[in-house]
């Protein structure tokens, strides 16, 4: 199952070329641009590993499309978003966040139900990827 | 706009002509030149080698629409010259040209030294290079003083590790970034020669001549009307005298040592203004530069010390 998170998530995988566009994008507007990745696909999985400090200060693509290259190198079998900073007084937040790189296979989301007290259901989702240990995931 | 010429050139049909003339307006690619010519003085032998790289790049730019291109051209420089001699200045110009020949896609200088590439400890260089490189990419990185990031007589010197990183960005992405070196005649002589890997991934080679007396008058005169003051013809005259003298003195840094003279002699000016209170200014006063602010200046006092002494040896 296609893990959907972020922005263009339902759209097909960005080409580099692509990528290369919306960070460049990013630069213009002056946020700072991230490069995160993990092989927790849960939802709720928010803070990300980070490669590297955030890059603040660039004018070009090319210096982050290179670092991209060197985390796809490593771990090219996990998630990998590019999340842009916007520092200005009001946001303070994260602008913009897609995923731009994913594993192969991509198992899904199983839901667990739980019964409780009286006759509710608790429910929960649990990645099918994440019942084995961390870092053998996707390998 | 850029972006869009470059994709153009890479993707758009080869064409068989081109109007010479109105690709050359088309890039405004004269204006800087007029400007460079204008601007600085002198600096002969360099203004005709940027101008036969900026030919050069055009005739790359009209081949790579005629489809005839093959790689990307070389462009990391290296300038030469003693201190003062225009290289930062010219850097940034060269930075102009390459952009608006589509050659960097920003166009922006990143200026370092050896402080800003190598790190203090191990581990630390590494991602210092790579942050700067970062920073400079699409733009130009300028290396002010390159020579220093080798270190021979120690041989854990982490200049070495910066300049790997370098050498390999320099040849792996032509595209993205272009590297000028700078720095004196002689030292990066003994550079190139321990690094030969930088040599062959140069270009272009720049040397920057001394100014003549005549020449760092013209800059003088220029500066102070850059700042709305001007020399008395008295003062004119002494300043003549003072570059002169100046340029026979150690650490005599062209432009620069000329810059920092003008401060000093603004200073004396004011000094002078301010020390006689009841009077009213005229612009013109505010203006002028008298004869004894420049004469007040140490390097009279000092040559005269010299001259007395070769007196007295000889009496």
């Amino acid at each position: 199952m296609r893990v959907t998170q972020g922005c263009f998530s339902f759209l097909p995988d960005l080409t580099d070329d692509q990528i290369t566009a919306q960070i460049q994008y990013c630069l213009e507007k002056g946020w700072a641009v991230n490069i995160e990745f993990t092989d927790d696909p849960h939802p709720r999985n928010t803070y990300w590993e980070m490669w590297g400090l955030p890059m603040f200060d660039l004018r070009d693509a090319a210096g982050i499309m290179r670092e991209l290259a060197e985390c796809r190198k490593i771990y090219g079998d996990r998630y990998i978003r590019i999340s842009a900073f916007d520092s200005t007084h009001g946001w303070e937040s994260i602008r913009l966040s897609f995923i731009v790189n994913r594993p192969k296979n991509e198992p899904g989301f199983r839901l667990d139900r739980q019964e409780t007290v009286g006759r509710n259901q608790r429910y929960s989702t649990r990645s099918y990827a994440a019942e084995r240990p961390e870092g053998e995931r996707y390998s | 706009m850029m972006q869009a010429t470059q994709a153009d050139a890479q993707e758009a049909t080869p064409v068989d002509t081109i109007d010479l003339r109105r690709e050359f307006e088309s890039v405004e690619i004269a204006p800087v030149l007029e400007q460079l010519d204008r601007e600085l003085v002198g600096l002969a032998p360099v203004k005709t080698r940027i101008r036969e790289i900026a030919s050069l790049l055009m005739m790359e730019r009209i081949r790579r629409k005629m489809g005839l291109a093959t790689t990307f051209p070389t462009l990391h420089m290296s300038f030469t010259g003693n201190p003062g001699t225009g290289k930062t200045t010219v850097a940034m110009r060269m930075a102009g040209i390459l952009h608006r020949l589509g050659f960097v896609r920003r166009g922006h200088v990143i200026s370092v030294t050896r402080d800003d590439l190598v790190g203090q400890y191990i581990g630390h260089t590494a991602p210092k290079t790579k942050e700067v490189l970062k920073k400079a990419m699409g733009g130009v990185l300028f290396i002010d003083e390159a020579y220093y990031l080798y270190r021979p007589e120690n041989e854990r010197d982490y200049g070495q590790e910066s300049i790997e990183i370098l050498l390999q960005i320099m040849e792996s992405q032509r595209e993205d970034l272009v590297v000028i070196l700078a720095g004196y005649a002689d030292r990066m002589e003994k550079f190139f020669q321990s690094n030969p890997g930088f040599r062959s991934r140069i270009a272009h080679h720049i040397d920057f001549p001394d100014y003549s007396e005549a020449e760092l008058l013209t800059i003088s005169e220029m500066m102070l009307e850059g700042q709305n003051y001007r020399f008395t013809p008295e003062a004119r005259a002494a300043f003549e005298k003072y570059i002169v003298v100046r340029r026979t003195q150690p650490l005599f840094s062209n432009a620069r040592s000329i810059r920092n003279a003008l401060d000093r002699i603004r200073l004396r000016q004011a000094n002078r203004l301010v020390s006689r209170l009841d009077r009213v200014l005229t612009s013109d006063d505010v203006m002028s530069i008298e004869a004894s602010d420049v004469l007040a200046s140490r390097v009279f006092a000092k040559s005269e010390v010299k001259s007395e002494t070769k007196e007295e040896a000889q009496s």
